[in-house]
């Protein structure tokens, strides 16, 4: 996983509520048995006028040119601000790959959905939460063109180009991890003792739960 | 205060270990598996050398992809070769890393992952379950901390054994009293999620109670949790109970003999205690649930069949606002239609919400001795697993449907989310058993309104929605 400790990014808007996993990647893309590669299919009927299907080449397909991906001001965004319960639906870990993939670092909403929120601090992505008003304010702000927003991980900030500062929160847990790219099933395995004492003690109390 | 809720006896029961900030290691003991969420997962622990911790945790299925009908064709019906090499993916895998019970593509058992491990016992109260999918809340149902986790998750729990996770905050949605003639348990979880809203759980695992939840059979109880995600919830649970139990004895991954009396003695103490504290309580009247009709882009987006599609006009949040507007461009609908004047052209009964033996006999007690209107281009009938359609075929249930002009077809997720060749065409409108009616969920330009089983059929005979109450 690549880490994360600052950016200074293009902020995109993408100013609806409620936008599911099936919107950030539709089903056909999920036929794919690998991570990668999934950045150009990201919102993808939004994206374009055709039906998109895998493997397909993006750069000739008819766009939808009033969708904010595709307008030139927000080419190269890096910080994308989004609506409340962003990512909700389908578990498919595919949203934030695409998410990724397409270029995106951050994604800032009033709220996200649970699954989603997890799936981001496993592939790179900081989801920041911050209050509906701040958010709102960003929103009006961003219709200046070339607007960025500094994000700074190790002090938790959001910072606008005037030095307005707003703080999120993150558990210690998953910043460590952002911060140093760690893989976390290698940080488990450090406790293997623990589970294992743990599974002995669990199957002598439910032998029913290891039969076979 | 020692009183705990149904939720915190399951979360403690498997706590590994907990860092300061709260963080736990979480002991995982089923791991239900089918085959979009999973090659990712097993192509980490080859890249890395690992062997799975426990692979005698894993039920696994192959069941988006696969096709429901032309079985018996040289090509299984499997005519997608992404789709195809998907399936075979997971075939290898499981070859090589090994599972408790497979269930392949066209073996007498498969079936959709949410219906196959309930109806073989892999499901148990006080277990925990994770699956690459959002509708493991389905099996909450049985007392059982399920919910559903990311492929990243999915190679974590393979590799040892364990989710790393933070306690949720609980909510208690109770639901008293007796429902109306024709309302399901479609109907009350849809109600649910029309009143909390698609992130009324976020951040929760629901609890649900009331004599309306108890008075619910196991296939209605698996409904409703299997919608708590649609409400935003990871988790939904129901406390086990004789019904419970009863469902359970003698299923082939069930516990037997001395083992099982002791098992159901430990389950007999998963419920609330009585001064446990939830984080947040929210009350139904059953008497008052009536049956739900979708109407736009989101779960919450429902009315009752009696109601009317809304009018932005009378919505004063600017995002409310432009919410519905959208969702009444993409659904084609005009502010203020009568739910029953909408036409349909396709029906879909099925998905884990609602392909179990109950469903499918609702269904068949509205279908039988009709026929589908002419303006209907498609109803299919997709049972939930191989057992299922056996034991509806045994019963009769596919006569019904095939007299009636509907298709009665092989199990598996269809046309709930489209992977396979199921699919509604743009523009095409279809009532649904299944559990999203977001954008191109069954098809790019698809409109979907979801409904109970009883609905979707009486809608394929109809033509139209309508009120099953007086049908």
């Amino acid at each position: 996983m690549k880490a994360f400790t600052q950016l200074n990014g293009l902020v995109c808007p993408l100013d609806r509520a409620n936008v599911d996993t099936d919107a950030i990647i539709p089903k056909q893309f999920l036929k794919s048995i690998k991570r990668s590669g999934f950045g150009p299919y990201l919102f993808d009927e939004w994206r374009y006028s055709d039906t998109g299907q895998p493997g397909m080449d993006c750069m000739n397909r008819p766009l939808k040119k009033d969708f904010v991906l595709n307008q030139p001001r927000y080419q190269g965004a890096e910080v994308l601000l989004a609506r409340d319960n962003f990512g909700c639906g389908s578990s498919r870990e595919h949203a934030p790959w695409a998410i990724e993939d397409y270029g995106f670092r951050v994604i800032i909403a009033p709220s996200f959905a649970d699954i989603f929120f997890g799936n981001c601090y496993k592939n790179g992505i900081l989801p920041i939460v911050l209050p509906t008003e701040t958010v709102d304010k960003l929103f009006k702000e961003c219709a200046a063109e070339g607007y960025q927003l500094n994000v700074d991980l190790e002090k938790q900030t959001v910072t606008t180009p005037s030095g307005e500062s707003f703080a999120f929160d993150i558990t210690p847990h998953r910043k460590h991890c952002l911060q140093n790219g760690l893989d976390e099933i290698g940080l488990t395995l450090q406790h293997a003792d623990v589970i294992k004492a743990f599974e002995a003690k669990h199957r002598a109390a439910q032998p029913w739960l290891f039969a076979n | 205060m020692t009183d705990k809720t149904l939720y915190d006896k399951l979360w403690d029961s498997h706590v590994v270990r907990e860092e300061a900030d709260g963080t736990c290691l979480i002991y995982i003991d089923r791991h239900l598996m089918h085959e979009v969420t999973s090659p990712q997962a097993f192509e980490g622990l080859r890249l890395a050398a690992r062997r799975p911790w426990r692979a005698s945790s894993v039920v696994a299925t192959a069941d988006h992809n696969t096709p429901t009908d032309h079985w018996d064709d040289p090509d299984s019906g499997l005519k997608d070769p992404i789709s195809r090499l998907q399936i075979e993916t997971l075939d290898a895998n499981i070859k090589d890393f090994g599972a408790l019970v497979y269930f392949p593509f066209k073996h007498a058992n498969q079936g959709i992952i949410h219906v196959i491990g309930p109806e073989n016992g892999a499901t148990l109260p006080g277990m925990t379950v994770v699956c690459g999918d959002s509708h493991t809340s389905t099996h909450g149902a049985f007392g059982a901390l399920a919910h559903g986790i990311g492929t990243s998750e999915v190679e974590h729990v393979l590799a040892t054994q364990t989710l790393v996770a933070k306690r949720s905050k609980r909510m208690l949605i109770k639901v008293d009293g007796k429902v109306g003639a024709g309302v399901t348990a479609k109907d009350i979880a849809l109600a649910i999620i029309g009143k909390i809203g698609t992130a009324g759980g976020t951040g929760y695992a629901i609890e649900f109670g009331g004599s309306a939840i108890r008075d619910l059979s196991m296939e209605g109880r698996m409904t409703v949790c299997n919608l708590a995600i649609e409400g935003g919830a990871r988790a939904g649970l129901i406390a086990p109970d004789a019904k419970t139990f009863e469902y359970l004895k003698g299923r082939p991954l069930a516990p037997k003999g001395a083992d099982w009396d002791r098992a159901v003695a430990y389950w007999r103490t998963l419920t609330t205690d009585a001064d446990a504290q939830f984080d947040a309580v929210v009350e139904l009247d059953a008497a008052t649930i009536q049956p739900q009709v979708t109407w736009g882009t989101s779960p919450e987006q429902v009315l009752a069949v009696g109601g009317r599609v809304p009018n932005p006009a009378n919505e004063a949040d600017p995002q409310k606002r432009a919410g519905i507007e959208r969702a009444l461009q993409y659904m084609g609908l005009a502010a203020d239609t009568p739910i029953t004047a909408i036409p349909v052209d396709k029906v879909f009964i099925g998905s884990c919400t609602n392909s179990r033996i109950e469903d499918l006999r609702a269904a068949a007690a509205v279908a039988k001795g009709k026929q589908k209107a002419a303006s209907v281009k498609l109803v299919l009938v997709v049972p939930g697993s191989g057992m299922v359609k056996r034991q509806a075929e045994a019963e009769g249930l596919d006569k019904v449907f095939v007299a009636a002009g509907f298709e009665w077809r092989e199990p598996g997720c269809s046309m709930c989310l489209a992977m396979n060749a199921d699919r509604l065409e743009p523009g095409e409108r279809c009532a649904s058993t299944s559990n999203r009616n977001f954008e191109g969920r069954q098809g790019a330009g698809g409109r979907t309104h979801l409904v109970s089983p009883a609905m979707a059929a009486a809608a394929a005979i109809a033509g139209h929605f309508v009120d099953i109450r007086n049908f």
